[in-house]
C-alpha cells in the first residue's frame, strides 16, 4: 500500500523509510501467520483487506473525516465509553501498542521494566510510526494501572492527552466518582467538537455500539460449538479490528461471517481435526499485531475457543441498557455498564474468577492458558489466585509471562507443546 | 541387534540416543556433544543405520523431523519424554527435576505417570548445567571433579548471584577476600540447590523424587538437594538418558 498513501503518511509526520519497514515486517508476520491456515471462512477476506489497509484506507477515512470537521479520538482501554464519542459525531479508535517498536526512545520516558504494551504506545509516537496517535485530536487516557498512569504523565508532552479517572473498588462512592467521570468527558468531548450530547444522539450510539458487542457476543456463541468451526487467532483479529474499524461497517461484515459461521456449525465443520485440545486464553489484552502466543498455541495442536481479555470478552460481555429515555437515565445505563468491567485494576475483584470459571464451561475448554504481560502487576497478581481456583475446579492451567521480543518463541513452544501433551 | 525404535534428545549441550528392540528393551546408547552443527552430530550418532521410528524431543526435535533420515520421525516435548522415561525406570515416581545444559525442569507425575503440572526456567540459563560448567572453568576443574571438589569445603559461605557472569565476579572477589576455593566451590552449589528447591515447591513436589539431567551425575548436587528437600531421591545410573528412553518409549 505504500506508494498510494505516502503523501498522506508524509503530512502526518511519520519516519517514512522506518514505517515502510513496520509495514513490510507486518505484511510478513501476518502471512506467516494468517494466510498460512487451512480451511478459513470467506468472511476473513474483510477482516484480510482491513488490515492490509489499517494504516492505509483507514487512515484516508480518518483524514477524509477530519476534513468535515470531525474529530478524532484515540484510546488505550475499554474503560472509555465509545457511546459518547460517537454521541458527538466524532470516530473512536484504538492506538497502536502491539509490537516492539521505538522502545529505545520509549525507555527515556518510562522505566525499562515497564510492560510491552506502555512501551510500545510512547514507542510508536516517539518513533513517529502510528499514523492512528498522528490523526489524533484527543487521546484519552485513564487510570487503570500506575504503569499507565504515570507514562501518561510523560506522555502528555507529546500528545493531547486527556485522562479518565477510573476506580479501583466498586462501593457506591466510586460509582458515584466514576459517574462524575463520564459527565466530565462528556463536556470535554462538547467541548472538542462543538456538539452538545442529546438523549437523542447517546440512545444512538448506545445503539451503534450494542450492536457491534451483539455481533461479538453472537460470535463467541457460534465459535463454542463442538467442532470449534474458527480459528482462536481469527477471532482475535476479529475482535482486534473491532477497535479500528467503522462501527456500523464492521458490525455488518460481522454478522455476514456469523451466519456463515452459523451453516458450517450446521454441518458440524470444524477447523481442526476432531479431538484437538480445545484451550482458552485468561489475561492481558493482545493488541494488534500481538499474535505470538496464539500462534504458539495453535501451532502445537490446540485450538483456542475463548479470549477472556479486554481484546475478547471484557469488552463485549455486557450490554448497555438501552430502555432509558432521559440523558441522565442513560449516563446511569453507561456507568453501570461500564463499572461491570472485571479489570485487576480493581481490588477486591472476585468476579473475574468466577467468570473466568463460566466461560471455560460454556467453551467446553479442556485448560486453560494464563497470559501475563512481564511487569503486569496487577495481572500477574490474579494469575496465582486464577490458577488456584483452576486447580480448585479440576481445569488445567498453565501461566505464561512474556512480552513482545521474539528471543523465548522455542521455550514457549516447548511449554505449550507440553501442556497439549498433557491434555492428550 | 533389532534396533526397532530410536529416542533422540537433542539438547542445547548434549545428544543423548537409545534405541529400543521390538521387545522395548535398551539395545543402544549413546552420547555427543551438541556442538553448532547438531544435524551432523545426529547422524554421525545413528551411524547411517537409523531404526524405522524416530521419537525426537528436546529443543533441537525439530531439527530431526527435517533431517530426511529415510526414518518416520515423530517429535514430544522434554516433559513429556521425562515422564515417560522416569515412570519407566521407577514407577513410584512422583515429581521429576531436571537440570540440563541449558534449562531446569520440575514436572509434578500422578499415579501412573501422567503429568499434572511443570514449571521450566524461562530465558536465562542460571543455575543449570552450563552456570556449573562455567564455574568450573573459573576454577580450573574439569566439570565431572567440581562436584567432588565442592564437597571438599565447609558450608556457610552464601553466594547471592545466579546470574553466570556476575557469580564469577563474586566468586572471584570472595577468593580476593582470603576464602578457600573449596568452601566457594560449595557456596555455588548450594546457591543452584536453594533456586532448584524453590521452582519444586512451586510445583507442589511430593516424594519420591527422581533427579536427571547431565547435573544429577554431580555428587554435590545431589547431597545438597537430598538435604534440602530431605526426601527420598532416585538417581538413575544413567540420568542424562532419561529424556532419550522416554522419547523412544512414546513413540
Amino acid at each position: 500500500m505504500s506508494e498510494a498513501y505516502r503523501e498522506m503518511w508524509e503530512k502526518l509526520n511519520l519516519d517514512i523509510p522506518a514505517h515502510d519497514g513496520l509495514l513490510a515486517v507486518l505484511g510478513k508476520f501476518y502471512g506467516d501467520i494468517y494466510m498460512s491456515q487451512q480451511n478459513r471462512l470467506k468472511g476473513m477476506e474483510y477482516l484480510d483487506f482491513v488490515l492490509s489497509e489499517v494504516h492505509g484506507l483507514r487512515i484516508k477515512e480518518l483524514q477524509d473525516a477530519k476534513a468535515q470537521g470531525r474529530k478524532v479520538v484515540g484510546t488505550f482501554c475499554v474503560f472509555v465509553p465509545e457511546e459518547l464519542t460517537l454521541a458527538v459525531d466524532a470516530v473512536q479508535v484504538g492506538l497502536c501498542a502491539g509490537a516492539e517498536a521505538g522502545f529505545d526512545a520509549a525507555e527515556k520516558l518510562v522505566p525499562r521494566n515497564t510492560c510491552a504494551l506502555i512501551k510500545s504506545f510512547i514507542g510508536f509516537k516517539l518513533a513517529r510510526l502510528c499514523p492512528f496517535t498522528e490523526s489524533c485530536d484527543l487521546i484519552v487516557g485513564e487510570t487503570t494501572c500506575d504503569g499507565k498512569k504515570k507514562a501518561y504523565e510523560a506522555f502528555a508532552a507529546h500528545a493531547p492527552m486527556y485522562v479518565m479517572e477510573v476506580p479501583q473498588q466498586k462501593n457506591p462512592a466510586d460509582r458515584a466518582l466514576f459517574r462524575a467521570e463520564v459527565v466530565r468527558y462528556m463536556e470535554k468531548l462538547e467541548e472538542l467538537t462543538g456538539r452538545k450530547i442529546t438523549a437523542g444522539n447517546l440512545a444512538a450510539a448506545i445503539k451503534t455500539v450494542n450492536a457491534k458487542r451483539r455481533a461479538l457476543q453472537r460470535l463467541n456463541r457460534l465459535r463454542a460449538a463442538q467442532p470449534t468451526p474458527i480459528s482462536g487467532r481469527d477471532v482475535l483479529l476479529i475482535n482486534q479490528v473491532s477497535f479500528y474499524d467503522d462501527p456500523v461497517r464492521f458490525t455488518a461484515s460481522i454478522e455476514k461471517l456469523c451466519d456463515e459461521l452459523e451453516a458450517r456449525v450446521a454441518k458440524a465443520e470444524g477447523v481442526a481435526p476432531e479431538g484437538t485440545p480445545r484451550l482458552m486464553l485468561a489475561g492481558c489484552p493482545m493488541a494488534v499485531p500481538n499474535w505470538k502466543l496464539p500462534y504458539v498455541i495453535e501451532s502445537s495442536g490446540a485450538v483456542i475457543v475463548g479470549e477472556e481479555s479486554c481484546i475478547g470478552t471484557r469488552n463485549i460481555r455486557d450490554l448497555v441498557a438501552d430502555d432509558g429515555t432521559t440523558l441522565d437515565a442513560m449516563i446511569d445505563a453507561l456507568v453501570d455498564r461500564y463499572m461491570k468491567i472485571d479489570c485487576a485494576t480493581f481490588t477486591p475483584n472476585a468476579e473475574r474468577q468466577a467468570n473466568i470459571l463460566d466461560m471455560a464451561k460454556e467453551l467446553s475448554a479442556d485448560g486453560v492458558i494464563q497470559y501475563t504481560l512481564m511487569f503486569c502487576q496487577p495481572y500477574a497478581n490474579e494469575a496465582i489466585r486464577v490458577g488456584q481456583a483452576l486447580a480448585d475446579s479440576g481445569l488445567p492451567a498453565l501461566a505464561i509471562e512474556t512480552d513482545y521480543s521474539m528471543e523465548d518463541v522455542a521455550q514457549l513452544k516447548t511449554r505449550v507443546e507440553a501442556f497439549v501433551e498433557m491434555l492428550k | 541387534m533389532d534396533a526397532r525404535i530410536a529416542g533422540l534428545d537433542v539438547g542445547s549441550r548434549s545428544i543423548e540416543l537409545v534405541v529400543l528392540d521390538a521387545g522395548g528393551e535398551v539395545v543402544r546408547r549413546a552420547k555427543a556433544a551438541t556442538t553448532f552443527h547438531p544435524a551432523e552430530q545426529v547422524a554421525r550418532l545413528l551411524d547411517g543405520a537409523a531404526p524405522p521410528r524416530i521419537m525426537a524431543t528436546g529443543y533441537g526435535r525439530e531439527l530431526v523431523a527435517g533431517m530426511g533420515l529415510g526414518a518416520e520421525v515423530a517429535t514430544v516435548t522434554e516433559i513429556t519424554a521425562y515422564a515417560r522415561g522416569a515412570a519407566a525406570l521407577h514407577p513410584e515416581t512422583r515429581a521429576i527435576l531436571d537440570i540440563g545444559g541449558q534449562d531446569t525442569k520440575a514436572i509434578l507425575l500422578a499415579p501412573g505417570g501422567k503429568v499434572l503440572r511443570f514449571e521450566m526456567n524461562d530465558r536465562c540459563a542460571a543455575g543449570t548445567g552450563k552456570f556449573l560448567e562455567h564455574v568450573a572453568g573459573v576454577f580450573q576443574i574439569p566439570i565431572e571433579e567440581f562436584g567432588p571438589y565442592a564437597m571438599q569445603g565447609r558450608p556457610g559461605l552464601g553466594i547471592n548471584t545466579m546470574c553466570t557472569v556476575f557469580a564469577e565476579t563474586e566468586a572471584t572477589s570472595l577468593m580476593a577476600r582470603g576464602h578457600r576455593p573449596e568452601d566457594i566451590a560449595l557456596g555455588l552449589h548450594a546457591a543452584i540447590v536453594r533456586r532448584t528447591a524453590t521452582m519444586l515447591r512451586r510445583i507442589g513436589f511430593t516424594p519420591p523424587l527422581l533427579f536427571a539431567g547431565g547435573v544429577a551425575r554431580n555428587p554435590c548436587m545431589v547431597r545438597l538437594l537430598a538435604e534440602a528437600l530431605d526426601c527420598e531421591m532416585l538417581t538413575p545410573a544413567e540420568p542424562d538418558h532419561v529424556g532419550a528412553l522416554g522419547a523412544a518409549l512414546s513413540a
